[in-house]
């Protein structure tokens, strides 16, 4: 097996870059954005992306890797396509989430940090989602879902199993 | 649009959250967006606008509840470095989502807000800080300033005008303690949210070391009808010292949760009767946290409390972001508890020791307890090392995660204790 290509922005994405890092006082702004771009480009930040993206901005590899593994958002293993979060603090969890929670860990037969075998779903716990009239909140890929119920999200699961795109 | 009589006003920053289309710059120009803008910025100077706002009373609305006049007659002039103007729009405190709905229902309110802010201060590059979470609220942001660009609103010679100022958005990615003003300087300089030791204050050396300031969505979203129907309006609503609305984002276990603003002053029981549909359960909250979670628990005996920071400062908490949650008498505390000690214990950046420890200790305690396996013992290290938390911190944040424990200890013993007896008996 050859050894997978090394991660390489495309030459929109560095030109992209270079416009967005000129708008802050200094490049090492841009760090936060770039992780993200990293992020939907090639999935996860792997060691070499993070490599990549210091020496894209002119950083330290410390100073990518510090960034990355403070925010919970920057991925250094790959997700599910779906990524599917569950809010659990307290408005929540007075409207049922941690049953939801439960719920849908088994609908899906996998655990935290898992990724279901057809690669499309990961689930997490997360901290307050600032949605908290919505409650119970699950963001899908960032796309909030409010007053979600067990019926609301097997739908969603099915749709997204049967090929939907949501 | 607002009335001039300040008698009548009910809503400020959400006087027109229900127009279809708001985030639209025409929607939003027919409904008064800009209209006041090029008055001030043809006849109003920094001095004037700071008056303004010093007049209005407006307290920060990020949680602290610090005058914003007095917070930008901070600032240093003439320093031969830029001042920054950063917005807060980090949103994280449990029982917050106020922000959210200026942002993704009035943008336009919001950047007006900002581009008067910037004038009085000199700005020249503003940035908002969002929540990584919000990403639909980061496109609408996104696609408003693309217009007010276009429009000449943003960017150089605003109007025509000798003024210029950028405005740009800029996403967090999931650290609640980023929303704390000196680690979201710390995030936006592409580094980890570490808050920094105050003094210096932001206002002298903030962002890259220069003159920063830092207000709340919220905050800066009341600036225009303060500088168009002036201070005095302003200060005409609501009670003294506690001027002007307030949006409260009420959650928990009441009947239609959601954001409600109304004027300070109005009454606990007034909003979660009148405007929340009720409780869930029951006819009075078993627990009321008024401010967010990191904010001290009132109880029953304070339903009829009205809103404003000084009576809820009397009462003993604080009104914080306005992040009011609800408990009836069906929700379990020292569970609630235990989720509110794994939050701190997670966001806690880690480079105060009581904090980190602290937060850690709490969380595995509050566990035990929970799952039935406490003892008397147990109840003593909550209440010690929560006491000891506070106050020996760089941030706010330990005091936060010891709030709600003692709380639980104050008013609710007999409902731990019966946690501890489940076990034992
Ligand atoms: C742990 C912690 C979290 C905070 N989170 C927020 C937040 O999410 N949004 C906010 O506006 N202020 C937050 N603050 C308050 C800010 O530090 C700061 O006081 C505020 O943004 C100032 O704006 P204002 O004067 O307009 O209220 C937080 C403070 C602490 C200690
Ligand atoms: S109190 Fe906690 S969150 Fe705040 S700076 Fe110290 S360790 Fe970090």
């Amino acid at each position: 097996m050859s050894a997978p290509d090394k991660p390489q922005f495309s030459e929109a994405r560095l030109a992209e870059i270079d416009a967005l890092a000129a708008r802050y006082p200094s490049r090492k702004s841009a760090l936060m954005p770039v992780l993200y771009m990293a992020q939907q480009d090639f999935g996860y930040l792997s060691m070499d992306t993070q490599k990549m993206v210091a020496e894209v901005l002119g950083l330290r590899l410390m100073e990518v890797r510090e960034v990355v593994t403070f925010y919970t958002m920057f991925k250094e293993q790959p997700t599910g396509k779906y990524l599917l979060e569950v809010c659990t603090n307290a408005s929540c969890m007075v409207n049922g989430a941690d049953a939801l929670y439960a719920h849908m860990k088994n609908t899906l037969g996998i655990e935290p940090g898992q990724i279901t075998e057809d690669g499309l779903f990961s689930i997490n716990e997360v901290e307050c989602a600032g949605a908290c009239a919505g409650a119970p909140v699950v963001q899908v890929n960032n796309m909030y879902h409010e007053k979600a119920t067990a019926t609301d999200m097997d739908a969603l699961i099915s749709r997204i199993r049967a090929g939907e795109v949501i | 649009m607002l009335s001039s009589d300040p008698k009548k006003v009910q809503r400020i920053c959400f006087a027109n959250i229900e127009v279809e289309n708001m985030n639209k710059l025409e929607v939003a120009k027919a409904h008064g967006a800009y209209a006041f803008l090029p008055t001030v910025l043809k006849d109003f100077d920094a001095d004037k606008i700071i008056d303004e706002v010093k007049v209005s009373g407006l307290r920060g609305r990020g949680g602290a509840g610090f005058p914003t006049g007095l917070k930008w007659s901070f600032v240093p002039r003439n320093t031969g470095k830029p001042t920054y103007l950063l917005c807060n729009a980090d949103e994280g405190e449990p029982g917050t989502f106020k922000d959210r709905d200026i942002m993704r229902f009035d943008p336009h309110l919001l950047i007006e807000g900002m581009i008067m802010a910037g004038f009085a201060l000199g700005v020249k590059d503003a940035y908002i800080y969002i929540r990584g979470e919000f990403l639909h609220e980061y496109n609408v942001m996104c696609a408003a300033i693309d217009e007010a660009y276009a429009a000449n609103l943003l960017g150089d010679n605003i109007l025509g005008t000798d003024f210029s100022m950028n405005l740009m958005m800029h996403r967090g990615a999931g650290a609640y303690i980023c929303g704390e003003e000196t680690a979201l300087i710390e995030s936006l300089e592409g580094k980890s949210g570490r808050p920094r030791f105050k003094p210096p204050f932001p206002a002298v050396e903030g962002f890259y070391g220069c003159p920063t300031v830092v207000n709340n969505v919220e905050t800066l979203a009341t600036v225009p009808a303060i500088l168009e129907h002036g201070g005095a309006w302003h200060a005409a609503i609501g009670r003294p010292n506690n001027t002007g609305c307030k949006i409260f984002s009420v959650s928990g276990n009441v009947n239609k949760p959601g954001n409600y603003e109304v004027p300070m002053g109005t009454s606990l029981k007034t909003l979660v009767e009148d405007y929340c549909g009720g409780l869930q359960h029951g006819t009075v909250p078993k627990v009321v946290i008024p401010g967010g979670s990191s904010t001290p628990w009132l109880t029953a005996e304070h339903y009829d409390v009205p809103l404003t920071y000084d009576d809820i400062m009397k009462a003993g908490s604080f009104l914080g972001s306005g992040a009011i949650i609800i408990l009836d008498e069906t929700a379990d505390l020292v569970a609630v508890t235990r989720r509110l000690a794994h939050f701190y214990a997670h966001e806690s950046c880690g480079q105060c020791t009581p904090c980190r420890e602290g937060t850690g200790w709490l969380e595995r305690v509050l566990t035990r307890v929970d799952a039935g396996n406490g003892t008397e013992a147990d109840l003593v290290v909550l209440n010690d090392a929560s006491k000891h938390m506070a106050g020996r911190t760089i941030c706010a944040l330990a005091e936060g995660a010891a709030a709600p424990i003692l709380s639980m200890l104050k008013y609710f013993p007999d409902e731990v204790r019966a946690k501890l007896a489940e076990k034992s008996s």
